[in-house]
């Protein structure tokens, strides 16, 4: 098949980091190829070149045969590039056939029977179905992505670019891009889909690269992946994806063969043996809260945690999650019920109160309620003791202590940032959500809460975060993991919850069956 | 009562009103650009008396209204040069480079003034007037409305033209995307610092020839400061209008008719205090802003710089 475009050991560096080294790739015409790398592995560098947003340093770019430079967005298109970002570049206000009308020449009036002529072509390519005077305010972000495939194709472009497209997405809109992108392999057009999930890239792309710090760690041509079963094309593109030798090569890999088991995704906290004839360090009775605007309200929530047990939620996003995490956080009143933790009574005892018992939660909003983006790591890590001592005494500050404690942490949790003054914002969601853990899960927790831990994580990242919880509870902690993963709850967890409409429909023990029992609690068709 | 109803005290308040309105109504349609288009104007005010005084110099020493309708505008388009260069090309604060042009334009145009003038303020002959055929013969309202400056029925056709480009053209697409989702534009192909250079040399040559008509055709003379806050008036008409020019035009009138109450109530011989009159437009604009204030709409990139591949 024909080569649409190519890049020749391209290099780009950034102030400090080599975003990309020496990356050398092909990209053929009726191909799906998918650049699979961990977050920071220099993805969306490789996209920013390709749509002209910034310059190699090194190298060349190549199109159709030729070296070109690249130098605006609008020479991008020039060359039949077309690039979907992973943030929605649509301007709101406008309809979805005003916004594929950007860019016309600015002294000329908007043609619009030719628009929408093009318009209808490209609904029929990609198979979407969506009204063109619609503002583009009132689409699902499937269908935004939809109108920017649209754009991005609008002048027949060859080489499509998709970064991260199905982060977004719900699963009928992963399964719409699906088939999008099939159609436009058929139709031969080049299509670089970039993502860190493994299954993705199984599932949609016809040969995979995979970038690692970097570089490309290795590439698996379609023949050699139509031959592969899954396991196998797991674990070769997991030990490329974090530089895993195979055995025997580079010497002795026990440390590494131990992450490898990690990433794979074995056992990490394996159903510990819980003492359930002693007291439980948290009940809740028939706790209510009083409903608000947005979010589902709690009703006669009753459930007893034990130490070292982890306790799962299960349930579709928004039936009453959030209110459970902030009521046991004690962000959110308690209308009616009651809340012990060991033999005190805390139903009305406030955050300061609950956090001094040994109450921790890990919000779902990092970078919002977790964190101050412009206070340094070290000053995030002490966030919820603001005022308190030893960090502060008679309101004087004690940076040394402060900063010697956030040194620590950032040794022991493996926070990898520049320096404990650098500003949390800085980092990436994985070490900002190692900042948050290493906060919550320290040595005098005895509940935590923890919404949505892996939210938004790459897979390493994701791996890193479960294998702390299962440590947490190893030494006793009693946590409660709200997820809508279920995979993941059924990894870690001792029991499952579901909540369904803001009741927790029924806790089932995770065993074999648990997975069954808990889908038809999810979508309210039974009860335990 | 009876005196608000004369021939001449409506004729004067209609007559005012439009005088007054229409540098609000220019300043206001040029505000109303650049905001679409993501860029706070705060120096619309220097703008407006760069105009007056270059519009007021040249016609002065020419004669002619529209050599000085033209140096007003490109008096203008100097000041929104400097917003151009510093908040547009270099990504500085437009509203510290805005007070500044403001701060700025009032000291240069009262030294230039006074070195040219000293304490002495020259007069210009009366503008000439275009009577409009058959509208000018209806009664108060010919003489009101239809006996003006030509630039006057220029503007009306300005503000159907611009309803126009907003809405049908590329380049009115183009501002409302700088304005709303400047990173939009740009992965579209349309540079977007080139987009905002164009809307804000517009905003200076409106609010540039909106000075020169105050000067030349209101005032007739040059005196410091003479603008008296008509440009924060216009970035208020503009934040008020919702991005339509119509909205824009029936703000700049009622602005204009509670500044023409002064000389009106003299004209129809009611005796109030001065001070309360001229008290009056201000009033206005807190009354206007408390009742229509919550809805302003204003783009969400207003006033932030546009750096490619910054989030």
């Amino acid at each position: 098949m024909s080569i649409v475009a190519a890049l020749s050991k391209v290099t780009k560096r950034y102030p400090g980091t080599v975003a990309l080294d020496a990356v050398s790739l092909e990209f053929r015409a009726g191909e799906v190829h998918v650049l699979l790398g961990e977050n920071g592995a220099g993805k969306s560098t490789l996209v920013s070149l390709l749509a002209g947003m910034q310059q190699p340093d090194e190298g060349a770019i190549l199109v159709g045969g030729q070296t070109v430079r690249i130098d605006s967005p609008r020479r991008s298109m020039d060359l039949g590039i077309g690039a979907v970002f992973q943030r929605v570049l649509l301007v709101p206000s406008l309809t979805v056939i005003e916004n594929l009308m950007l860019g016309g020449s600015w002294l000329r009036r908007l043609a619009r029977e030719p628009a929408l002529r093009r318009f209808g072509e490209l609904a029929q390519l990609l198979g979407t179905h969506i009204d063109p005077d619609a503002p583009v305010s009132g689409l699902s972000l499937g269908e935004q992505q939809q109108v920017e495939i649209m754009r991005a194709l609008w002048r027949d472009e060859k080489l499509l670019l998709l970064d991260e497209p199905t982060s977004m997405l719900t699963s009928h809109g992963v399964a719409d891009l699906g088939r999008s992108m099939r159609r436009l392999r058929d139709q031969g057009v080049a299509l670089i889909l970039i993502t860190h999930k493994l299954l993705e890239a199984f599932e949609f792309g016809d040969r995979i690269s995979v970038l690692r710090l970097g570089c490309v760690a290795g590439e698996i041509a379609p023949q050699r992946l139509q031959a592969m079963s899954e396991a196998q094309r797991t674990e070769t593109i997991i030990r490329m994806m974090f530089g895993i030798g195979v055995g025997g090569e580079g010497g002795p890999a026990d440390g590494h063969e131990a992450e490898l088991a990690i990433l794979l995704g074995h056992k990490i906290h394996g159903p510990a043996i819980i003492d359930r004839a002693r007291p439980p360090v948290l009940s809740v009775r028939e706790a209510s809260t009083a409903a608000d605007y947005t979010e589902t309200p709690l009703h006669e929530v009753s459930f007893d945690l034990w130490p070292g047990e982890v306790l799962g939620i299960a349930g579709v996003d928004g039936n009453g999650q959030k209110h459970l995490a902030e009521m046991l956080a004690g962000q959110r009143g308690v209308r009616s019920g009651l809340l012990r933790l060991g033999d005190a009574d805390i139903t009305h005892g406030h955050v300061p109160e609950r956090r001094q018992r040994g109450v921790r939660y890990v919000t779902d909003d990092r970078l919002g309620e977790g964190t101050v983006g412009k206070f340094p790591v070290a000053t995030n890590l002490v966030l919820k003791e603001v005022g308190a001592s030893p960090w502060w005494r008679h309101g004087f500050t004690n940076w040394d202590l402060i900063h010697r404690h956030a040194r620590e942490q950032i040794k022991s949790n493996d926070i990898r940032t520049p320096s404990e003054l650098t500003p949390v914002n800085h980092l990436s969601g994985g070490n900002v959500q190692k900042v948050l853990l290493a906060r919550e899960l320290d040595a005098h927790a005895a509940v935590a809460i923890l919404n949505k831990p892996t939210y938004g994580l790459d897979l390493h990242n994701q791996r890193l975060a479960l294998d702390r919880i299962g440590a947490a509870a190893a030494r006793g902690v009693a946590l409660i993991v709200i997820s809508t993963d279920l995979d993941e709850l059924i990894e870690i967890s001792d029991r499952i919850g579901v909540m369904f409409q803001g009741r927790l429909a029924g806790i089932v023990d995770n065993d074999d069956r648990a997975a069954d029992i808990i889908r038809r609690l999810m979508t309210g068709a039974a009860t335990v | 009562m009876q005196a608000l109803l004369t021939e001449s005290f409506l004729v004067s308040l209609l007559f005012g009103a439009v005088t007054a309105g229409l540098p609000l109504l220019l300043a206001g349609l040029g505000e109303q650009i650049s905001e679409k288009a993501g860029v706070l104007n705060i120096g619309l005010e220097g703008m407006m008396l760069v105009g007056a005084y270059t519009g007021f110099v040249a016609t002065y020493h020419t004669g002619s209204f529209w050599l000085g309708f033209l140096a007003g505008g490109a008096g203008g388009m100097s000041a929104a040069l400097i917003v151009l260069l510093l908040c547009i090309r270099r990504g500085l604060n437009q509203i510290v480079i805005g007070i500044s042009i403001t701060l700025g334009a009032e000291g240069l145009t009262s030294l230039l003034h006074f070195v040219q003038f000293s304490r002495s303020y020259p007069r210009l002959a009366a503008a000439p007037v275009v009577v409009l055929p058959a509208l000018g013969d209806i009664p108060i309202l010919g003489k009101g409305l239809f006996s003006h400056s030509p630039l006057v029925y220029l503007t009306v056709i300005l503000v159907a033209t611009l309803t126009w480009v907003f809405r049908s053209t590329y380049f009115g697409l183009s501002l409302e995307a700088a304005g709303n989702t400047p990173a939009a534009l740009d992965a579209a192909g349309v540079d977007v610092v080139r987009t905002r250079s164009c809307a804000v040399m517009c905003t200076g040559f409106l609010a540039g020839l909106g000075g020169a008509y105050m000067a030349n055709v209101g005032a007739g003379i040059f005196v410091p400061f003479i603008t008296s806050g008509a440009g924060v008036i216009g970035i208020v008409l503009a934040m008020l209008a919702r991005g339509r020019p119509l909205m824009v035009m029936i703000g700049a009138a009622l602005f204009g008719a509670s500044l023409a109450m002064t000389t009106a109530l003299q004209v129809a011989g009611i005796d109030i205090p001065t001070d309360v009159v001229q008290m009056l437009p201000f009033a206005v604009v807190m009354a206007v802003l408390v009742l229509f204030g919550r809805h302003s709409m204003l783009p969400p990139a207003l006033g932030t710089p546009y750096v490619r591949g910054e989030r």
